[in-house]
């Protein structure tokens, strides 16, 4: 039962994941990027981490998927134009290399001990892995520094991003100085075509 | 769940994952999509956490978890914003185009 | 005497204090030539100064060598030292160096009066003195050979002293080059020498060679005992420096210099190095029998060889530098025969004549406005009267006529040849003497008597040279006359020991234990025979040289006269005139295959391989740096593509570990 699950639920990642990868439009790429966050958050039910796995379908796909949808649609993004012109090589090398990754990874998994237990067979849930309440109590005592510090990295992170995306104010329009320097195509997609 | 999947069927997957996303994250030219298979590395790295946490017993790993996925939500909405502000500049996210350090 | 260091120092500060007023004519003001000329001669008049009143002073400590220590240059066993010897040896060359040169410089005064270079001439020429006095005074074969080389880069110099001129600079490349030949000799001779009893300082080698010369007779190198080995390395250097067979073709070639330099350098003063520097190892000599009997064979080869040459010439020069060859050949007979006293008495008497003759063609060049040929003078006596006494007494000093110096330093050599029984070496000395009166006087009589034979322009520009340079002729050809009796030999001089100058050098001969000097003994008889004998055939060579030249019978000016002996024997005048054709052999032997090999080097070796090899690996790395400026596209995918291929490079590393 528990192997059946996985099975269908990791296949339905690495498909999913494939097409995220793949995928022309943008849109449906965050799509299919959802369906593997939800497929991922089934495999951590099964590895006993439910609370990781709501905190999964909840921020992740709904909140940072999100943001993602809404910039796209802002943003207008097209499809990406085919046929895809620039760098074969890159893109075999990259192909190449993550799949030489994959195997070196398997490979080394299976030759030494670092995925077994030294044979023996996993120890049950216990009530400690399963529950939310081990780990909000680390949170709050033995984790508490990184807990804070996140906080902090989260506050440092809004303040960041609105700065950035910040409309220029008027002034700052009128001060060229302070643009980037103006690249080849800059303006070339405001002409009329 | 008594563990008949062995562990390492799940760090299998969890490589597959991080390699797709990596051929993802350096093969495509729209700057979103190289974010989104950037956080699909992520979401690997998780899976392998959570992973050795179940393996050994440990809380550990899953604590780490809640943190990379703070940090990953901190990271998307700095790097969106970024985006924007890109696009403003130079009406583009095609990476291609982003050449500004061409020698 | 404390102060014998400063008589090399001073010439050389002469010359850098020339040297430096010579830095105003880079701002464009010349140097008053007064102020050259103080300097000029007043660097070496002072060391002249200096040397006689140490010379005076010496005189209270003879027989003892003076040695002053002015700086030691090693610390431990090995004995470097800046130091200057005074002893007997080396006190006839002072007083000979500093005379004759003192005098040809003030000769040069007149002469180079009116040349461009006049204050670089002097520069040169005390630079010169400097070296020269180095060489004779140093206390260690390394001083000496510092003066050794000196002299040869000065000889170089005022060879090339016309150096805007063709022939003049390849002369003193030249002279150079050959000489470097035999100096790489001499330096393997002092490193044997280091090498073996770790020191150069002559009184250190002399005692210990004398005392204890076992060692220096084991074999050595090349078949030769080590005193054997030495000694020729030092012979093969003094062949290099005093132009003996094979290597004095440099020094008729170096009469491109001027004429006082000629006197100087390639008669009185540089050309005796060697033949000094025989003398002061005379220690070695004596333990290497075969070498000297080599060095004896070489000078009297040598002493004929150029003898034969100097009767075809027409250059009044060329004949002078032949006879210098012939005449220093005459020095190493000697001294091969172990007769060293002998050949620094004609060293001696050598320079005062030597210098004299060719301070006279200089002084007749001069009125000759610069032409040399002898076929284009004649009847020059009238015009010049004190330059031809006065030549007159060099050439009479030089053939051998008594009472005048030459007689009694050459009738020494060949009493020293026919005393050891060497009647070949004899033969040949006697013959050489016999044709260097008959050239001498030829040279004689072809510039100064019969009909001047030169264009009418030359004729009116006749003149007698001015006191400058006419008073040097005469203190040198008084020289010429009083310095052979300091040498009388005992057979003549009716029962007083006159023979000062052998009696003087004779501290300065070793004697080695258990290898007693040979005294060469000869009846009171045969030897006034031999001497009647040697000027006989001096007089024979005047006189047919008279007959010839002066009073044809047959009515034939002189050139004519050499004209129709060339027809006569076409052949023999063709190879005498063409010098035997000895440049022409090194020039195919040697210079070209030399040549040829440095073009090979400097196109391939240097051109290819070098500089292929320095600008390839210029045009590597620029190539490397192209590849490499490749990856460099601006393009961000790019850069995390290899990120990522480092990480997993990173990766296997570690995993694979």
């Amino acid at each position: 039962m528990e192997t059946a699950i996985f099975l269908l639920f990791a296949a339905l990642a690495v498909v999913s994941a494939v097409v995220v990868v793949a995928h022309r439009n943008p849109v449906h790429a965050t799509m299919s990027l959802v369906l593997t966050l939800f497929s991922v958050a089934v495999l951590f039910v099964l590895l006993g981490a439910p609370f990781l796995a709501a905190l999964q379908i909840l921020i992740y796909a709904g909140a940072i998927l999100v943001l993602f949808l809404f910039v796209i649609m802002l943003l207008n993004v097209q499809r990406e134009e085919t046929p895809y012109h620039g760098q074969p090589v890159q893109r075999w090398a990259a192909i190449l290399g993550a799949a030489v990754f994959c195997g070196m990874l398997a490979m080394l998994l299976f030759r030494s001990s670092l995925a077994s237990n030294g044979g023996a067979p996993l120890g049950p849930l216990t009530e400690s892995l399963v529950s939310f309440k081990g780990l909000a109590a680390d949170l709050f005592s033995v984790d508490l520094l990184p807990f804070e510090i996140v906080g902090l990295l989260l506050l440092v992170a809004v303040i960041g991003a609105s700065a950035v995306a910040k409309r220029p104010t008027a002034e700052e329009r009128l001060a060229p100085g302070r643009r980037l320097p103006e690249g080849p195509l800059d303006g070339a997609e405001d002409q009329p075509r | 769940m008594s563990g008949t999947v062995p562990i390492s069927w799940y760090l299998v997957l969890a490589a597959l994952l991080f390699a797709i996303g990596a051929a993802g994250a350096l093969t495509r030219r729209n700057g979103i999509s190289i974010f989104l298979s950037i956080e699909l590395m992520l979401n690997a790295a998780n899976l392998t956490l959570v992973a050795y946490s179940r393996l050994w017993g440990e809380r550990t790993g899953q604590l780490v978890v809640f943190f990379v996925l703070a940090v990953a939500a901190a990271e998307a909405a700095v790097g969106l914003a970024l985006f924007i502000a890109i696009y403003r500049q130079r009406r583009t996210i095609d990476v291609n185009r982003l050449n500004l350090m061409r020698w | 005497m404390h102060l014998l260091w400063l008589i090399p120092l001073l010439p050389i500060l002469g010359t850098a204090m020339l040297g430096a007023i010579g830095a105003l004519g880079a701002i464009g003001r010349r140097p008053p030539k007064a102020l050259v000329t103080l300097i000029g001669l007043g660097a070496p008049g002072l060391s002249l100064a200096l040397a006689l009143a140490c010379l005076a002073r010496y005189a209270a400590i003879y027989p003892r060598p003076y040695e002053q220590t002015l700086y030691a240059w090693t610390a431990g066993p090995l004995h470097l030292d800046v130091a200057f010897l005074l002893d007997p040896l080396s006190a006839v060359m002072l007083f000979v160096v500093t005379f004759v040169g003192f005098l040809i410089h003030v000769y040069s005064v007149g002469y180079m009066g009116h040349e461009e270079g006049y204050r670089r001439y002097f520069a040169y020429l005390n630079l010169f003195m400097g070296a020269m006095l180095l060489l004779i005074l140093g206390a260690n074969y390394l001083v000496t050979f510092v003066g050794w080389e000196g002299v040869g880069l000065c000889s170089y110099l005022l060879i090339g002293f016309y150096y805007d001129q063709d022939f003049p600079p390849y002369a003193g490349k030249k002279a150079f080059i050959v000489n470097r030949v035999g100096d790489f000799a001499f330096l393997v001779g002092m490193f044997a020498l280091v090498a073996r009893y770790g020191t150069l300082r002559y009184l250190d080698v002399f005692p210990r060679l004398a005392a204890d010369p076992g060692p220096a007779l084991a074999p050595y190198a090349l078949g030769l005992t080590f005193a054997g080995f030495v000694a020729l390395c030092f012979f093969v250097g003094a062949m290099g420096k005093s132009a003996q067979i094979p290597l004095y073709v440099w020094l008729p070639d170096a009469m491109a210099g001027p004429t006082p330099v000629s006197a100087l350098i390639h008669a009185a003063t540089m050309v005796t190095a060697g033949v000094y520097m025989v003398a002061r190892s005379n220690a070695i000599y004596q333990l290497a029998p075969g070498v000297s009997g080599f060095v004896a064979a070489i000078g009297a080869l040598t002493a004929i060889f150029a003898a034969t040459i100097g009767l075809a010439q027409n250059d009044i020069k060329k004949v002078l530098a032949y006879s210098t060859v012939s005449q220093l050949g005459y020095m190493f007979l000697a001294a091969g025969l172990g007769a060293y006293t002998a050949s620094i008495f004609h060293l001696m008497t050598h320079a005062f004549f030597k210098a004299l003759l060719f301070l006279g063609s200089g002084s007749v060049i001069h009125a000759m406005g610069g032409e040399q040929d002898m076929r284009r003078m004649g009847g020059l006596k009238r015009a010049l009267p004190v330059t031809y006494w006065t030549f007159v007494v060099g050439a009479l000093a030089i053939a051998g006529i008594p009472p005048l110096a030459g007689f009694f330093s050459k009738d020494a050599i060949l009493a020293a040849a026919a005393g050891g029984g060497q009647w070949l070496l004899y033969l040949v000395g006697l013959v050489t003497a016999g044709l260097t009166a008959f050239y001498m006087f030829r040279a004689v009589f072809l510039t100064f008597h019969g009909e001047f034979r030169g264009s009418d322009d030359e004729r009116h520009h006749l003149h007698e040279s001015p006191p400058v340079m006419t008073l040097p002729l005469v203190v040198l050809a008084a020289g010429a006359v009083a310095a052979g009796w300091l040498g009388i030999p005992a057979v003549l001089s009716f029962g007083a020991r006159l023979d000062r100058f052998d009696r003087f050098l004779e501290p300065t001969l070793w004697t080695i234990a258990g290898h007693p000097r040979a005294v060469h003994e000869m009846g009171a008889g045969t030897e006034l025979g031999l001497i009647a004998l040697s000027v006989a055939v001096a007089v024979a060579g005047i006189l047919l040289a008279r007959r010839l030249y002066d009073r044809p019978s047959d009515g034939l000016t002189g050139p004519q006269e050499d004209a129709a002996i060339a027809a006569r024997f076409p052949g023999l005048y063709r190879t005498l005139a063409n010098k035997y054709y000895v440049d022409e052999l090194y020039d195919r032997a040697i210079v070209r295959p030399l040549a040829r090999l440095s073009g090979f080097l400097w196109k391939w070796i240097d051109g290819f391989v070098v500089d292929g090899s320095v600008n390839g690996s210029a045009s590597l790395a620029d190539l490397l740096g192209g590849f490499g400026s490749l990856t460099t596209t601006g393009n961000v995918r790019n850069y995390a593509l290899y990120f990522f291929l480092g990480v997993l490079g990173l990766f296997w590393w570690i995993a694979l570990s």
